[in-house]
């Protein structure tokens, strides 16, 4: 066998990452392994758990399962100088580079919005320097770093990212695997200080459901150190018990229980409401321009105290029961409408 | 005289295109954008069992209309599994995916992509969303499938910036760097033409040329050498059934729209 030398290595700055002792050692310190009540408000799981200075992840998938209530109550706190995960992130992430409390990104997807364009606001922060990407990465890769998080381990072999300018901005090596001789992509570990994962329902302690594809929710609440976990509803413990197969992130995994209905709005949480179309081109118009990046977070995140009344503010039971029965149909629309 | 509902946008000829190339029975690995209304239209008409998968673990779905997001509900609906991205990109990684299809702002003449900057990396003029999913799909499918827009900032000598692999610095050196064996680009579809990849040279080369489109033209729209063998098809234009099922499954013009 031969040695394992390093034949290539990325030169973005590797984030999030622990010594796997260092990281046993927190875990054996900070995490509880009792049933406890966790639930609190978003207010006082932000104000708790999130520090301005940390690397934070956000769950779901684009405009996808997000936790928006979350991302506006950090806004809202005025946290700074966070590093986030840009894994496939799209409006979280937009939003926390636009009001300024997010400066440094790991990318994998950020600055777009898929099919409906370019990010106006973030990759103008970007472009103007006030928010660096510190390191590349792809998504396979990004969520494989969650994955060798989660196991404790400090690296996950790979055979992505090999040969491109994605590896060199990124924080993997490559080495000669000791089996089979060729070349292969070590892709660091990564254990967020926060993550921040929205689901369908979840018990007082945290055991969570998620209805849909986990993407890759399953690793990074896992990886997380600690982990905020909002909920459509918060189900009794019982319900957990009598289909345990069903639990996507078990409670001691979780630090905080957050019941917010809607919490992913203008997101999708897949089978239960659809994206608010209107109220994500209301913020593609308006974070055009600086000036009106302030409008938007003044009047949806500033103005208001909590989620409840931002929900109320964009169109309340009415629109909300409107985005459920668009996703009920499989996102056709009714017709007529836009 | 062509009739209404027969004619047709350059945007429903480059899907009609790229969803003939998708054999029925193989699996397609499908980026955001124009990929999705492709594989979606490959099997409501020539591929009925084509295997669609989405990267935050859609599988198999049998969707009315196409998805927003690479990720949403109807990257399932009717599916085989809803999974995860560890459990797809795993899946890639071991060799189960037959097709990767994926957009790109810059490629040249290898077939390397660029999706992450315009202009210098550290003062960029443009930054585009980065890899996402697209280095893990040029790197892992069997044949990658590129579906752009073609002019002679897009088509470069150089990129700016190297996201996902094509073939490298040539023939040879996937393998070298480490990537699995016999992968890399097969076809490029633009709105001039159908691009493949000498066997030996790893090149592009054109292959067919979009009606109306004359070989100067591919060539003034192309910033790099491209290869022209001495026959050229003409593509195939798309069919009045193939219309109506792209136009049924992006009801708003969500794709369709996009010049």
């Amino acid at each position: 066998m031969n040695d394992t030398e390093t034949i290539a290595e990325g030169h973005g700055q590797l984030v999030g990452f622990r010594d796997p002792d260092e990281n046993r050692r927190w875990v054996l310190e900070n995490k509880s392994r009792k049933l406890e009540d966790k639930r609190m408000s978003a207010k006082e799981a932000v104000s708790r758990l999130v520090q301005s200075g940390d690397f934070i992840a956000s769950g779901g998938f684009g405009h996808v399962r997000v936790s928006m209530a979350i991302i506006y109550e950090i806004i809202r706190q005025r946290k700074q100088g966070l590093t986030m995960a840009g894994k496939t992130a799209v409006h979280d992430i937009d939003l926390l580079v636009a009001s300024g409390c997010v400066d440094k990104v790991e990318a994998a997807y950020s600055f777009g919005y898929e099919l409906r364009g370019l990010s106006h606001a973030s990759r103008r922060a970007v472009e103007k320097g006030r928010c660096k990407v510190v390191s590349e990465i792809s998504n396979a890769a990004y969520q494989w770093r969650f994955l060798a998080g989660m196991m404790g381990i400090p690296f996950i072999p790979s055979r992505t990212l090999l040969g491109t300018d994605t590896f060199k901005k990124s924080s993997a090596k490559a080495v000669t695997c000791p089996f089979t001789n060729k070349p292969l992509a070590l892709i660091p570990s990564c254990n967020p200080d926060v993550g921040v994962v929205h689901v369908h329902r979840c018990d007082e302690y945290g055991n969570a459901q998620i209805d849909g594809a986990l993407i890759e929710d399953f690793e990074l609440s896992r990886a997380s150190r600690k982990l905020i976990v909002t909920t459509e509803e918060v189900t009794p413990h019982k319900r957990i018990r009598v289909e345990p197969w069903q639990t996507a992130i078990p409670f001691y995994f979780v630090d905080a229980v957050v019941e917010i209905p809607y919490g992913a709005h203008p997101c999708q949480m897949p089978l239960k409401y659809f994206f608010d179309e209107e109220h994500i081109s209301e913020w593609l118009n308006l974070s055009k321009d600086d000036d009106g990046v302030r409008e938007y977070l003044d009047k949806y995140v500033h103005s208001v105290e909590s989620f409840k009344e931002y929900l109320r503010l964009v169109g309340g039971q009415r629109k909300l029961r409107q985005l459920e029965r668009i996703e009920k149909r499989g996102g056709l629309r009714p017709r007529g409408t836009k | 005289m062509m009739a209404k509902e027969t004619a047709y946008t350059q945007v429903e000829l480059m899907a009609t295109i790229a969803a003939r190339m998708l054999d029925d029975g193989r699996s397609v690995f499908v980026g955001t954008g124009l990929p999705v209304i492709a594989a979606m239209l490959a099997q409501k008409s020539n591929a009925p069992n084509l295997l669609i998968i989405y990267e935050a673990g859609g599988i198999g779905p049998q969707s009315p209309v196409i998805p927003v997001s690479v990720g949403d509900s109807r990257t399932f609906y009717h599916g085989v599994a809803a999974s995860s991205m560890h459990d797809v990109m795993a899946a890639t990684q071991a060799g189960y995916v037959d097709y990767g299809f994926l957009g790109a702002a810059q490629i040249d003449m290898l077939g390397n992509i660029n999706t992450t900057v315009i202009g210098d990396y550290e003062n960029p003029k443009v930054r585009l969303p980065g890899s996402g999913g697209a280095n893990d799909v040029g790197s892992l499918c069997h044949k990658t499938i590129i579906v752009m827009k073609q002019d002679e900032k897009r088509f470069v000598k150089k990129l700016d910036f190297m996201t996902t692999p094509g073939y490298l610095a040539g023939p040879g050196e996937r393998e070298r760097v480490g990537l699995p064996r016999d992968t890399g680009p097969y076809r490029v579809i633009t709105q001039l033409g159908v691009y493949g990849f000498n066997s030996q040279t790893k090149r592009m080369m054109l292959i067919s040329r979009h009606p109306g489109v004359n070989i100067e033209e591919i060539k003034k729209n192309c910033g790099f050498d491209l290869l022209v063998p001495p026959v050229v098809m003409d593509s195939e234009i798309p069919t009045g059934k193939e219309l109506r099922i792209l136009r049924e499954i992006d009801p708003g013009s969500i794709v369709l729209g996009r010049s």
